[in-house]
């Protein structure tokens, strides 16, 4: 069975589309056949995270009117051959997207793709919406930040009340705390809210926490996601969250500061 | 269809009797001295001016005529209308004040309980729309109003109101509304707003293990979270109504 992934958030700029991008590739590199589409129409970015802004022909929009086929717009991933983008309309906004036309294009990737991520846009409007409402399984980004928090907990609330599968009272969308731009050190300072402080206002299952680093700044630049970079802290961090997701168990490396890191890695234990 | 079937059909929707229960103040008048009676109702009024600026009001004259006091219906609408109240029905008249008062177009309610000394030989009922109005400011509680329980956690934007009594066995989050007609407990955290006894129930209470809560209140009676002391937050506390101030005490 697909599943359909939304990565959501709520508050803009927390790492959403770099997350999208980083545990697509991560699945198709496991050998899972995935599509990653980008619902923030009008300010598209998913493909120049993917490195693939040079090849759009066909979008979204495109295939919800039908004036392309599905086949015609997506992209294959140039690392990867099991990853395809869809990628957003620049010269539209997301007045464009129907509900009715997200349900075909996903009813029709399900029976190719084995999951499918749905990068959504910042806000709670009808993009936001739309990239929720057809979800089996939903990664919440959120920043060690009060305001992300929030934004958060609402989004949280919505997928609760108005996605798809609450409204037809199936089983509830499954919800991962992915906590990003994370810095031990500063959250030692005081200047950051710990992973407890997040669980305790969220209580959500923790998928994992990617560190603040260059490297994921490095790699949207370059068009690469950084999940491909396996040296990266944060590259291995993404590794860590795909893996969990598909039910490994993975100790969090990225929590205590790198000092108690190290002790831990040469104190046994 | 014909024309005038039309036009009937047409006709038909423009009014529409409807039965509505409404909490309204009731004056209970017990003297005849009204200079007296008029210091004292703008002593009340000055309390809460807000409060009672063009409210609704029910003149309640069973005291009175136990007392056999005689006072002229007349002078006493006319004290209460200075007041700024608007007197909407007399209750427990006599025959002569029920009288007066539909001469000068106030509707007359019987007594409250059946043997109220007044003699109501002919009940007058004005019989175009049914008011109820009840004698104190808790309202008849409705027999069987289930009560509400949520298992799962309240985030951010949900609200919930239950007509009864709300169970949360979650937390609240900040930003949550949480509202019911009767007691609000909260097995969790309580983060946002948590309204009890919003249909001015003052017995209504609210209960929760962690008090970390925006805004809460009992009844309209309100406090925000900058007014609750470090004394009180984040553990069980309840929180009650007396004598018209909220009290926030710890479960015992």
């Amino acid at each position: 069975m697909a599943r359909v992934i939304v990565v959501t958030s709520g508050k803009g700029g927390v790492g959403k589309t770099t997350t999208s991008a980083a545990i697509a590739m991560g699945l198709a590199k496991r050998g899972h056949k995935t599509a990653v589409i980008d619902f923030d129409v009008g300010l598209r970015n998913l493909d120049l995270i993917m490195g693939c802004e040079r090849r759009v022909v066909y979008d979204f929009v495109n295939v919800i009117n039908e004036e392309a086929t599905l086949n015609q717009a997506l992209i294959r991933d140039k690392n990867c051959n099991l990853l395809y983008i869809l990628p957003a309309s620049q010269t539209r906004d997301k007045e464009a997207l129907s509900q009715e036309g997200v349900g075909r294009v996903l009813d029709e990737l399900k029976k190719d793709f084995k999951y499918i991520v749905c990068d959504s846009p910042a806000g709670i409007e009808k993009g936001a919406h739309l990239a929720m409402y057809f979800a089996d399984d939903a990664f919440v980004v959120t920043n060690p930040e009060v305001s992300s928090v929030r934004d958060s907990d609402r989004i949280l609330g919505l997928l609760s009340s108005k996605s798809r599968r609450a409204e037809q009272n199936e089983e509830p969308i499954n919800e991962f705390l992915l906590l990003t731009r994370y810095s031990p050190e500063r959250v030692k300072l005081g200047e950051m809210l710990s992973v407890d402080d997040v669980q305790d206002i969220l209580s959500l299952h923790l998928l994992g926490v990617i560190p603040e680093s260059k490297s994921v700044l490095n790699a949207s630049n370059s068009g690469t996601p950084v999940i491909l970079d396996e040296k990266s802290d944060a590259g291995q961090a993404y590794e860590d969250v795909v893996a969990r997701y598909l039910g490994e168990e993975r100790p969090h490396r990225f929590i205590e500061d790198k000092k108690g890191f190290f002790r831990n890695l040469f104190g046994g234990n | 269809m014909s024309q005038d079937s039309k036009k009937t059909a047409k006709l038909a929707n423009t009014l529409e009797f409807k039965t509505s229960t409404f909490s309204v103040p009731v004056l209970l008048v017990a003297t005849d001295d009204l200079s007296l009676f008029e210091k004292q109702l703008v002593q009340k009024i000055n309390q809460a001016p807000e409060f009672f600026k063009n409210s609704p009001l029910v003149l309640d004259l069973q005291e009175i005529n136990i007392q056999n006091h005689k006072v002229d219906l007349n002078a006493l609408v006319a004290v209460i209308r200075k007041a700024g109240l608007l007197i909407v029905g007399i209750r427990a008249g006599n025959d002569l004040q029920n009288k007066q008062a539909l001469e000068i177009g106030i509707p007359v309610y019987p007594a409250q309980d059946r043997e109220s000394v007044v003699e109501v030989k002919k009940p007058i009922r004005v019989q175009v729309v049914k008011a109820q109005v009840p004698t104190s400011t808790r309202p008849d509680i409705k027999e069987s109003v289930p009560t509400t329980i949520i298992t799962h956690p309240i985030r951010s934007g949900q609200r919930i109101y239950a007509a009864g009594d709300l169970i949360v066995m979650a937390q609240v989050s900040a930003g949550a509304e949480i509202i019911a007609e009767g007691n609000i407990h909260v097995y969790s955290s309580l983060r946002g707003r948590a309204l009890a006894g919003v249909q001015g129930d003052i017995e209504a209470r609210i209960f929760c293990f962690d008090l970390q809560a925006e805004l809460i209140s009992i009844a309209g009676n309100y406090k925000v979270s900058e007014d609750l002391s470090v004394s009180v937050r984040n553990k069980p506390v309840q929180i009650y109504l007396q004598d018209g101030s909220l009290i926030i005490k710890d479960i015992v």
